[in-house]
């Protein structure tokens, strides 16, 4: 299930990491902490899997043959996702879903920006589309940062708590390997290694700004590229693909 | 929560030279974050080139009470309305 070229497996993580995001997102539908901001998070949700789409669309041209974007979201199994760890993790509280999504955020814009560079003409046209979305993005759970750490006491020891439990999956988005070693060369794959430094300055800066602390660890929990998850991609998985399992090829 | 925020009145102008339209109301904590709402509350289809928001309670309204000072005394003023004119020929309706 995993194709063989570099290029449609590239698309793959990138449309794993988007539908895994969107999918914790839309779990707020009906449970956010008012109608306004439910909505919002619904649009943010929506923005992923239409992001998902795209990538697991182009990874299906590239692949050829019966395979659609379908056969990507339902019918794989947990190993095959290559998301990243910081995508799957259950959604928490409020803190913790605006935390994860500052924290991803304030990546997923320079490198969409850079995307859209790509020499891939598919890829770019992707980034370029989803530049404007992750400006939005950013906008909203970086002004969600300011609001929460330097809100209630409530609020800012729930988002420290939060950003204390993630920090440890931030470093897979910087992670190395030779499938993106050799894609970075060839001038297709966004160099995210060197974003790091812009990202953390970046992260640094509004929880500055929020009153909250920068997590002072090394330890790094990775494995999301490599199909090594948390028990809660099953989990998730198994919501998500419950009817294509049951019926498939089902239709509506 | 959302009995702790404030209400703001949404206008939402849809193209270019037009005016902006009432399109109804929302919560939030302050302007900027109305501001954002009202993108995502009432603009999701593309709807508008341009948005304003305004707190609920900094709009000053007439009341009902208010009508039969404000709107009966133009009740005998026909002469008021462009409807006593003869419409030059190539005018459909003023």
């Amino acid at each position: 299930m995993t194709p063989d070229d570099p290029i449609a497996r590239y698309a793959l993580r990138l449309g794993d990491d988007a539908l895994i995001m969107g999918h914790r997102l839309s779990e707020w539908m009906s449970r956010a902490p008012f109608l306004e901001e439910d909505i919002a998070l619904s649009n943010v949700a929506l923005d992923f899997i239409g992001r998902a789409r795209l990538f697991y669309q182009y990874a299906a041209q590239r692949v050829g043959g019966d395979t659609t974007e379908d056969t990507f979201a339902y019918s794989r199994d947990v190993r095959d996702f290559t998301n990243l760890l910081l995508c799957e993790l259950p959604r928490g509280d409020f803190a913790f879903t605006i935390c994860r999504q500052f924290l991803y955020d304030a990546f997923a814009l320079p490198f969409t920006e850079a995307l859209s560079g790509s020499s891939d003409p598919q890829l770019a046209a992707i980034g370029s589309k989803a530049v404007k979305e992750s400006r939005y993005h950013l906008r909203r759970s970086k002004d969600w940062m300011l609001r929460l750490g330097d809100g209630t006491e409530e609020s800012h020891q729930r988002c420290q708590r939060a950003l204390d439990d993630l920090w440890l999956y931030t470093a897979e988005m910087f992670q190395s390997d030779p499938l993106l070693d050799d894609l970075i060369a060839r001038g297709i794959a966004v160099d995210t290694p060197a974003l790091h430094e812009a990202w953390l300055a970046t992260v640094s800066e509004t929880l500055a700004t929020a009153t909250l602390s920068v997590p002072d660890t090394d330890v790094e929990v990775v494995g999301g590229r490599d199909g090594i998850h948390t028990d809660d991609l099953g989990f998730l998985l198994a919501e998500l693909q419950f009817m294509q399992r049951a019926y498939p090829g089902l239709q509506w | 929560m959302a009995d702790q925020m404030q209400l703001y009145e949404v206008f939402v102008r849809s193209r270019r030279g037009l005016d902006h339209k009432h399109v109804g109301s929302l919560h939030a904590d302050d302007s900027a974050q109305a501001l954002e709402y009202a993108r995502d509350v009432y603009t999701r289809r593309g709807e508008g080139v341009s948005i304003w928001v305004v707190a609920s309670r900094d709009i000053t309204a007439s009341q009902e009470s208010d009508c039969e000072s404000f709107y009966d005394p133009l009740d005998d003023k026909p002469y008021r309305h462009a409807a006593m004119y003869e419409l030059p020929e190539g005018v459909d309706s003023l």
